[in-house]
């Protein structure tokens, strides 16, 4: 009933968003039932000459009345409020076990890549049930990451990270819109969402042609731009060994503590002076605009597959680090180009295809 | 007071009207366009400003046209991507700093709040003028801006986009809106000024009409908060054209600041356009009910409690921003306790009609319908206040129907009703009644017919600002764009007749609604000095029966509220 009325459910969070909204509609009917009906009512009642009892107003209604509907009110309102932001606080943090995607937004595209390497254009493909962590960024200026079927949305920040979750209850096909307005095509900024059963998913993620994951590109860049020079293992520089820091608590110079996590390691990258390790002389240069954000997730994916901390346990169904050929990474989704001539019709996430 | 005057309900004003050795109105005191746009009467001035928000509602309007043209179907088929950005822009910046924050105090309340406190000016003349004229400077250089191309960044500037990418004319349009802030905040400083030291003799704090207490209100945050949006628009404009890196990422800076800063203001912005209009509506309320207002000082706490709360609240902008969650409920709880004393207005507004002797009149068609919108546009306030509904409709058409529904449906509403009840006392002309009532009735229908479907629209999905759009919306655009046309047409309409009326309308007598305040024991219209003698004030605001006793049919006026002796 009302299907119509109200967008496809299918995420753990879309059915708790929607109990919230039919309540508050069904609390604020109500009242604007009573707002209007009263107004309804006094206006033909005691419309002007009316034969309507005008007498001295009770006494009942008066200062107490005033105080009695005052704090119904807040009584109400702070009802709702409690109702809305428990329901928040659970979904707070994301679960352990979850996929890890890191989305790059720029003007006018989504970049997506998974952990496990696959990486897409304006599309995710994700296994049904399975809970997904994005992590999102931006090159240019600031998007927002809308599934309206997951009653899902972030902002990506240019050079910063932001977080949240999912857990898609459904298979199909789902919009991926852009909330935040990003220049002139942002309404173009349009991708899919393509929710999977677990082996069709499998099956996909075979399909693809083998690329790169994450972790591999970033053991390249740590040789490359020079980072094994200090960081290596019996390198001749004193440099903290990053073997099995993910996740763990490290010590920092001054007597405060940090966890190795992925706000630090890149913060470490590019404002290396700010925390610096206890026991280690602040010698690291900055590699602030040497190192994209692609760049940085890689090496940070790297750190975190040296590391034997809680996020780093391997994913049911994944091949293992060690079965990825390494090979240059191919973006396989029709490309879309910046500033290329687009078609003049949006482009249609297309009927959920269920199975 | 004599007990004559008692028996006739316009004995007072009769007389006055009677006598041939009246002072010229202030329509008089000069026909050339050098009296007017020299003239330091409050007055004046406040035609002065009806003339350039009714310009500048238009021009909004125009842009508002084309966007609802657009959208009719999903394809890009009236404007091209750019084109439609720089519409939009165009209409939000327009409309909220050329029409909407400047409207109802600016014209109504620079015109009635001397008259309503028993003053003869401002106390700042001068400055009054000047303020109208930082305000058309402003207009002029955001007005350039668009000859100049145009600004693509929506009326919320978002860095780095404005700062660093967009390619078109927002310093100019910056700049503009920059000037305009000094503007509000010098009305701000007169009207407190004025409020404070230029109440006639009798009128205390708690005898001032909530219409004042209102323009008090507005003042406040007009005084509180602008500064921060100029101090905002500066950094803006420092790193758009110094290169300053404030807000751009890229180079250390950090463009959550900038959203923080923005809505310091602007969230309080909001209750700028809607404490006025709430002002307006407990005066025509009150007149057309015949009743007292019902809690007064509720009401006035509800004014003072919504302009302090209203501070507080500008973090529920940015739920999806990546906020700290814990930062997030807090703005989530203040932005539900601000509901509450707009909720209690509410039913105070309702309470008034009780026993009342009703009358429907155009202003108070427009006030019962005000009532309507502004319910629905404070509920569903409360489900953007909820963080996990925020974060499925921020950005959304949920949230544009919402904020049209305080800032048009509402506080144009009021505006309409304001311009309406006052017209006599500032034309000296009445305006044919039943065109304004067909407006009135039209307006509220073509507003719900626009705004309505965009909530649906909104929470199924459709983001803002996409001049393209996936298919499944258009049912939903179509109706909307539908009721865009009955709006317009519903607005031109007074254009149209109170033009009419000021040239051919039948004269008005002084007080042609038999109404309480003070502004109504002068000639309509007023005389430079405003009053003939001294006012003098003796009792309560909205003084339409006795106290303790039931409004009847055709209630004398009770002359105790003020006197021209």
């Amino acid at each position: 009933m009302f299907s119509w009325l109200m967008p496809e459910q299918a995420s753990v969070q879309a059915p708790r968003v929607d109990a919230i909204f039919l309540g508050l509609t069904a609390i604020s009917a109500i009242i604007v039932l009573l707002v209007v009906g009263l107004l309804v009512t006094f206006s033909i009642r005691f419309r002007r000459g009316s034969k309507a009892n005008r007498d001295e107003l009770p006494s009942l209604v008066s200062r107490e009345f005033e105080i009695g509907w005052t704090v119904a009110t807040l009584f109400v309102f702070v009802f709702i409020f409690w109702w809305a932001a428990s329901a928040e606080i659970g979904a707070f943090v994301a679960p352990k076990d979850a996929i890890e995607v890191h989305v790059v937004a720029k003007q006018w595209m989504w970049k997506t890549q998974s952990s496990n390497g696959a990486r897409e254009i304006n599309e995710l493909h994700v296994p049904v049930g399975a809970p997904v962590r994005l992590i999102l960024t931006s090159q240019d200026v600031i998007h927002s990451f809308y599934v309206p079927a997951f009653r899902l949305k972030r902002d990506a920040l240019p050079d910063q990270q932001t977080e949240t979750w999912f857990k898609a209850t459904k298979t199909g096909t789902f919009h991926l819109l852009c909330t935040e307005y990003c220049g002139t095509d942002h309404a173009r900024m349009l991708g899919r969402i393509i929710v999977l059963e677990p082996e069709d998913y499998a099956r996909w993620l075979s399909a693809q042609p083998e690329g790169d994951d994450l972790a591999h590109q970033g053991e390249r860049l740590f040789t490359a731009r020079g980072c094994a020079g200090c960081h290596a293992p019996g390198s001749a520089v004193h440099a903290p060994d990053l073997a099995g820091i993910w996740g763990r608590e490290v010590q920092l110079a001054g007597g405060r503590t940090v966890t190795a996590d992925g706000a630090y390691i890149r913060d470490s990258i590019l404002q290396p002076k700010r925390d610096v390790v206890a026991g280690y002389e602040p010698i690291m240069p900055s590699y602030a605009g040497l190192l994209s954000d692609g760049e940085i997730q890689e090496l940070t994916a790297y750190i975190r597959a040296l590391g034997s901390g809680p996020r780093a346990s391997r994913r049911l169904g994944e091949p293992p680090l060690s079965s990825r050929v390494p090979g240059g990474p191919e973006e396989r989704s029709p490309a879309m180009v910046p500033g290329a001539p687009v078609a003049d019709t949006p482009t249609p996430a297309g009927p959920p295809t269920r199975r | 007071m004599t007990a004559d005057v008692a028996e006739s309900p316009t004995a007072l004003a009769d007389r006055g009207e009677l006598a041939l050795d009246l002072p010229e109105s202030y329509l008089a005191a000069g026909y050339t366009l050098r009296s007017w746009l020299t003239s330091t009467d409050h007055k004046r001035i406040a035609i002065l400003y009806a003339i350039s928000i009714t310009l500048f509602f238009f021009i909004g309007g125009a842009a508002a046209t084309i966007v609802r043209l657009e959208l009719f179907t999903p394809k890009a088929d009236v404007v091209g991507a750019d084109t439609y950005n720089k519409l939009f822009t165009l209409h939000g910046v327009v409309m909220v700093w050329f029409f909407l924050i400047p409207s109802i105090p600016t014209t109504l309340g620079n015109f009635l709040l001397p008259l309503m406190i028993g003053a003869r000016d401002m106390a700042f003349p001068k400055l009054n003028l000047a303020s109208w004229y930082l305000n058309i400077a402003g207009g002029i250089l955001t007005a350039s801006a668009m000859l100049a191309g145009g600004i693509d960044t929506g009326w919320t500037f978002y860095v780095p986009y404005s700062t660093v990418f967009s390619n078109t004319a927002v310093s100019l349009g910056v700049l503009g809106v920059f000037v305009s802030g000094f503007s509000t905040i010098a009305t701000g400083v007169n009207f407190i000024a004025t409020t404070h030291t230029l109440r006639a003799p009798g009128m205390t704090w708690f005898k001032l009409p909530l219409f004042v207490w209102a323009m008090y209100t507005t003042s406040l945050i007009f005084v509180l908060a602008t500064p921060v949006l100029a101090v905002t628009l500066l950094l803006v404009l420092a790193e758009r054209l110094f290169g300053l890196p404030i807000f751009d990422p890229a180079r250390g800076g950090d463009p959550i600041l900038f959203q923080h800063l923005f809505w310091f203001y602007s969230h309080p912005a909001v209750y700028i356009m809607i404490l006025p209009a709430m002002g307006v509506i407990s005066e025509v309320i009150t007149c057309f009910a015949r009743r007292r207002i019902f809690g007064y000082t509720f009401m006035v706490y509800a004014l003072v409690a919504i302009a302090v709360i209203g501070f507080f609240t500008w973090g529920h902008h940015m739920f999806t921003s990546g906020m700290s969650p814990f930062a997030a409920l807090v703005f989530s709880f203040l932005s539900f306790i601000v509901a509450v004393p707009s909720a209690i207005k509410v039913f105070n507004w309702t309470a008034t009609l009780y026993r009342g002797q009703i009358g429907f009149e155009s202003p108070m068609l427009y006030a019962l319908g005000f009532v309507g919108l502004f319910t629905v546009g404070g509920l569903t306030g409360l489900f953007l206040a909820s963080i996990p509904i925020d974060v499925h409709v921020q950005d959304t058409y949920f949230v544009v129907a919402h904020f049209h529904y305080i800032m048009v449906g509402a506080s144009v509403s009021a505006y309409f009703a304001g311009l309406h009840f006052w017209w006599p006392k500032v034309t000296g002309r009445m305006y044919p009644e039943t065109w304004a009532k067909f407006a009135a009735i039209l307006m509220f229908f073509g507003f719900n017919l626009t705004f309505f479907p965009q909530f649906i629209a909104g929470y199924l999905g459709m983001p803002r600002r996409y001049h393209v759009y996936p298919p499944e919306f258009q049912v939903w655009n179509v109706l909307s764009s539908s009721g865009a046309a009955v709006l317009a047409a519903a607005y031109l309409m007074p254009l149209g007749y109170l033009t009419w009326s000021v040239f051919f309308g039948e004269r008005a007598r002084n007080d042609p609604w038999n109404a309480s305040g003070l502004e109504w024991r002068t000639t309509s219209p007023p005389p430079r000095e405003n009053f003939l003698g001294k006012p003098e004030v003796l009792a309560m605001p909205y003084n339409y029966h006795p106290e303790g006793a039931p409004p009847i049919k055709d209630q004398p006026r009770i002359p105790a509220q003020g006197s021209l002796t």
